[in-house]
């Protein structure tokens, strides 16, 4: 076991990965000498050279587009898009070329494609820094999104994203950037499938799903409730494409309420699509509607005003009273 | 013939014209130059560079040529009437646009890999790929329809400029396979090889483009851009694009813009070979500019009546890019009656032939889709896909009804 923070998780998971694998290579902008905004990348420039490291242009749909040619050609690369909200120049690449390509083939060609992703709010930034967009590509079949919350996952998951044939996009938790975990390096243990869910506390209560920045949130609010008596089980999503609906409706059927707690708009958000699945499939194990915990139909608001944006402890216990008042 | 002849003279249309006339005074220097070696007269003028490739055409490769736009252009004409009988849901013709396609084509090697937008049934054809599989997506049975790992023949790409992209990270891998070769010692198992990015004019105003040029620029990728310009974008043409001749834009990148005559099939074969070779010994990438028409429509379900006159049509079917290559062929006494003849019927077999298979061509089952999602398995596909069995279960021993439910309770007066 090591202790590391999950930036230098990814970071030594991507040492590993180029190291591994000589078809492997990062695209992004800044990732070289000065290692991305976040250091995510720092120092893999001068082990691996410029040609593994590849400071690109100004250009996600450039760095997408060539990253798919680049998969055509037998490479594996994995693209770091810088913020959140700068994603979107790509979203063409990734939506109508990266996810179709395979089933456009009929099953001829793979492009595995990577792209890391900073996500969420609460660092307290300018515009487009602090954006939830991952229902925008969870709707996109073709594509596999996961998040992980913790050092040890954020190790793995990007080692396990590079070797899956399909293009995987990375959702990482900025604000936790700096997070502390211990990491196995040698074993990947429950971690093993980075599609499945994990159940991160037991409880015989009430539900509660989350991904990425709000997992220690809602862990938080589980040790809260505790103190009223209250015996909540909290799941770790990791996978937002495919969903772990098994692992959740099992949760269900034994608590009998569910919240889902999301950074991003609960309209048209994964809370709801996780809330239709449970009403089918535990409905009569339900006590309670499913009920959502996200943010607001409004464009990510200003720094100044983004904690009343954020879901926190107190919003989900607020969630939870309501669940356990029917 | 003259040598580089500009394109105005060449053209003698007054739109085109105008058009040279704008480029010139906004940039302050006439337009480039266009590379002319095959008039539309037939006869084979000279030049300084290209004229060394001309030269390697031997009479077989001439009358090969030939033989390709013939057929390509016999082909379009069939599919175009297999759409006009409801056999295809659409058809992107090509006609005008023969010598821009073969010559392109037959210029690149096997291991060159090609980037094809929707409409390069000729390119098609010179990499191997089965015309009958090509319509595959047109009748509606496919996305894509062939393998491109058979031929180095990539799917079309629907998207303008999207596969842009593509060719330039492809032509990026190139290079790395070359490097990871000789860091191993073993140079020989990967050939040189380039690239070949297909757009149009329309095309060219997507920022993909843009950004393709940019990175093929930066990493001196081996990638030849080759743009079209058949001066029509659907219905918009080619000036609302762009004030400059498409090729001056590749000064702006740092790289080598070249306007050809894209009805001159000996031209467009020479330049492209120059630029492929350029590619593929580590020089960098080079835009073609192949100045073309699209005589037809957009697509069969357009109708350029409405929006250019028909002379325009009649000035660019003067320099038809198969009469010129005819009338060089005879004149040289390279080949004689027999030669076409024998060209005319190649191409009603292969008509009769893509008739005959399109009609065969299986409608796919709905399960190759769900197969064909994602590579790996993939429970939420797994889930639907066992839903789809039981619900599909459910009609088992029904017979199909003739006609679907609604129109006949509309046919039963409901």
């Amino acid at each position: 076991m090591t202790t590391m923070t999950i930036a230098k998780a990814i970071n030594e998971g991507l040492r590993a990965t180029l190291a591994s694998n000589p078809k492997s290579l990062l695209m992004g902008e800044d990732i070289g000498p000065l290692g991305g905004v976040y250091r995510v990348t720092d120092g893999l420039i001068g082990e691996f050279g410029p040609d593994r490291v590849v400071d690109t242009p100004l250009a996600e749909s450039g760095i997408i587009g060539t990253a798919i040619g680049l998969a055509l050609r037998g490479y594996s690369p994995v693209c770091e898009i810088q913020f959140d909200g700068f994603v979107f120049p790509g979203f063409n690449q990734i939506t109508t070329q990266l996810a179709k390509m395979h089933a456009r083939s009929n099953g001829n060609l793979t492009v595995p494609v990577v792209i890391r992703i900073p996500y969420g709010g609460g660092i307290g930034s300018v515009e487009h820094h602090s954006e939830s967009p991952e229902a925008l590509f969870a709707h996109t079949a073709g594509l596999r999104i996961i998040t992980p919350s913790n050092a040890h996952d954020a190790y793995w998951m990007i080692q396990q994203a590079v070797e899956c044939l399909d293009p995987v996009i990375i959702f990482e938790p900025k604000r936790r950037y700096w997070l502390k975990g211990d990491v196995d390096v040698e074993n990947p243990g429950p971690s093993a499938d980075p599609f499945k869910a994990h159940v991160l506390r037991e409880g015989t209560d009430a539900t509660i799903v989350a991904y990425g920045p709000l997992v220690p949130v809602a862990l938080a609010a589980a040790n809260a409730a505790e103190e009223d008596g209250r015996s909540v089980e909290v799941i770790d999503l990791r996978s937002i494409s495919p969903l772990d609906f098994d692992t959740v409706t099992a949760s269900v059927q034994k608590t009998g309420r569910l919240i889902v707690a999301h950074e991003a708009p609960t309209f048209g958000g994964i809370g709801g699509e996780i809330a239709a699945r449970i009403s089918e499939r535990a409905f009569h194990s339900l006590e309670a509607p499913v009920i959502r915990v996200g943010g607001f139909h409004m464009p990510y608001p200003v720094a100044k005003v983004e904690e009343d944006y954020l879901p926190d402890i107190d919003r989900i216990l607020e969630a939870l009273d309501r669940a356990l008042s029917y | 013939m003259g040598t580089h002849l500009p394109s105005t003279e060449f053209d003698g249309t007054a739109v085109d014209d105008q058009r040279e006339a704008d480029a010139e005074a906004v940039m302050g220097e006439p337009p480039a130059q266009m590379v002319q070696l095959l008039g539309p007269d037939g006869k084979l003028g000279s030049d300084p560079v290209y004229s060394e490739y001309a030269d390697k055409l031997t009479p077989d490769a001439l009358r090969g040529l030939y033989g390709d736009m013939a057929a390509i252009r016999r082909f379009d004409v069939e599919a175009t009437a297999l759409q006009r009988q409801g056999q295809l849901a659409l058809w992107v013709p090509l006609t005008g646009q023969e010598a821009a396609q073969i010559g392109s084509g037959r210029a690149s090697q096997p291991q060159d890999y090609i980037f094809p937008t929707y409409r390069e049934h000729g390119v098609a054809l010179t990499r191997n790929v089965d015309l009958a599989e090509l319509l595959r997506q047109f009748r509606g049975v496919s996305n894509g329809g062939w393998n491109p790992k058979d031929t180095n023949f990539h799917l079309y790409t629907l998207v303008l400029a999207a596969q842009t992209l593509h060719a330039v990270g492809y032509a990026m891998g190139i290079q790395r396979d070359q490097k990871l070769a000789a860091a191993a010692g073993s140079k020989a198992e990967v050939p040189d090889a380039a690239v070949i990015a297909y757009f149009g004019d329309g095309a060219s105003s997507e920022g993909d483009v843009h950004e393709s040029m940019v990175f093929a620029s930066s990493y001196n990728a081996p990638v030849v851009f080759f743009c079209q310009n058949n001066h029509w974008a659907i219905s918009v043409p080619t000036n609302v694009q762009t004030r400059v001749p498409l090729s001056n834009r590749a000064k702006g990148y740092g790289f080598p813009g070249i306007r050809v005559d894209g009805n001159d099939v000996i031209a467009v074969h020479a330049v492209t070979e120059w630029a492929l070779e350029h590619a593929r010994q580590g020089k960098g990438p080079v835009l073609i500019e192949a100045f073309t028409y699209r005589v037809g429509a957009h697509t069969t379900a357009d109708d350029p009546t409405k929006y250019r006159p028909s002379s325009e049509e009649d000035a660019w079917r003067a320099k038809d890019p198969l009469l010129r290559l005819e009338k060089y062929l005879r004149a040289q006494g390279l080949a004689d009656d027999a030669f076409f003849a024998q060209v005319k019927a190649d191409g009603d077999e292969l008509a009769s032939y893509v008739r005959r298979t399109t009609h065969d061509l299986e409608t796919p089952n709905i399960r190759s889709a769900f197969a064909n999602t994602y590579a790996e398995a993939h429970p939420l596909v797994a889930e639907e896909l066992a839903w789809f069995e039981e619900y599909s279960a459910g009609f088992a021993g029904e017979e199909p009804p003739a006609v679907p439910a609604g129109q006949a309770a509309a046919k039963a007066g409901h």
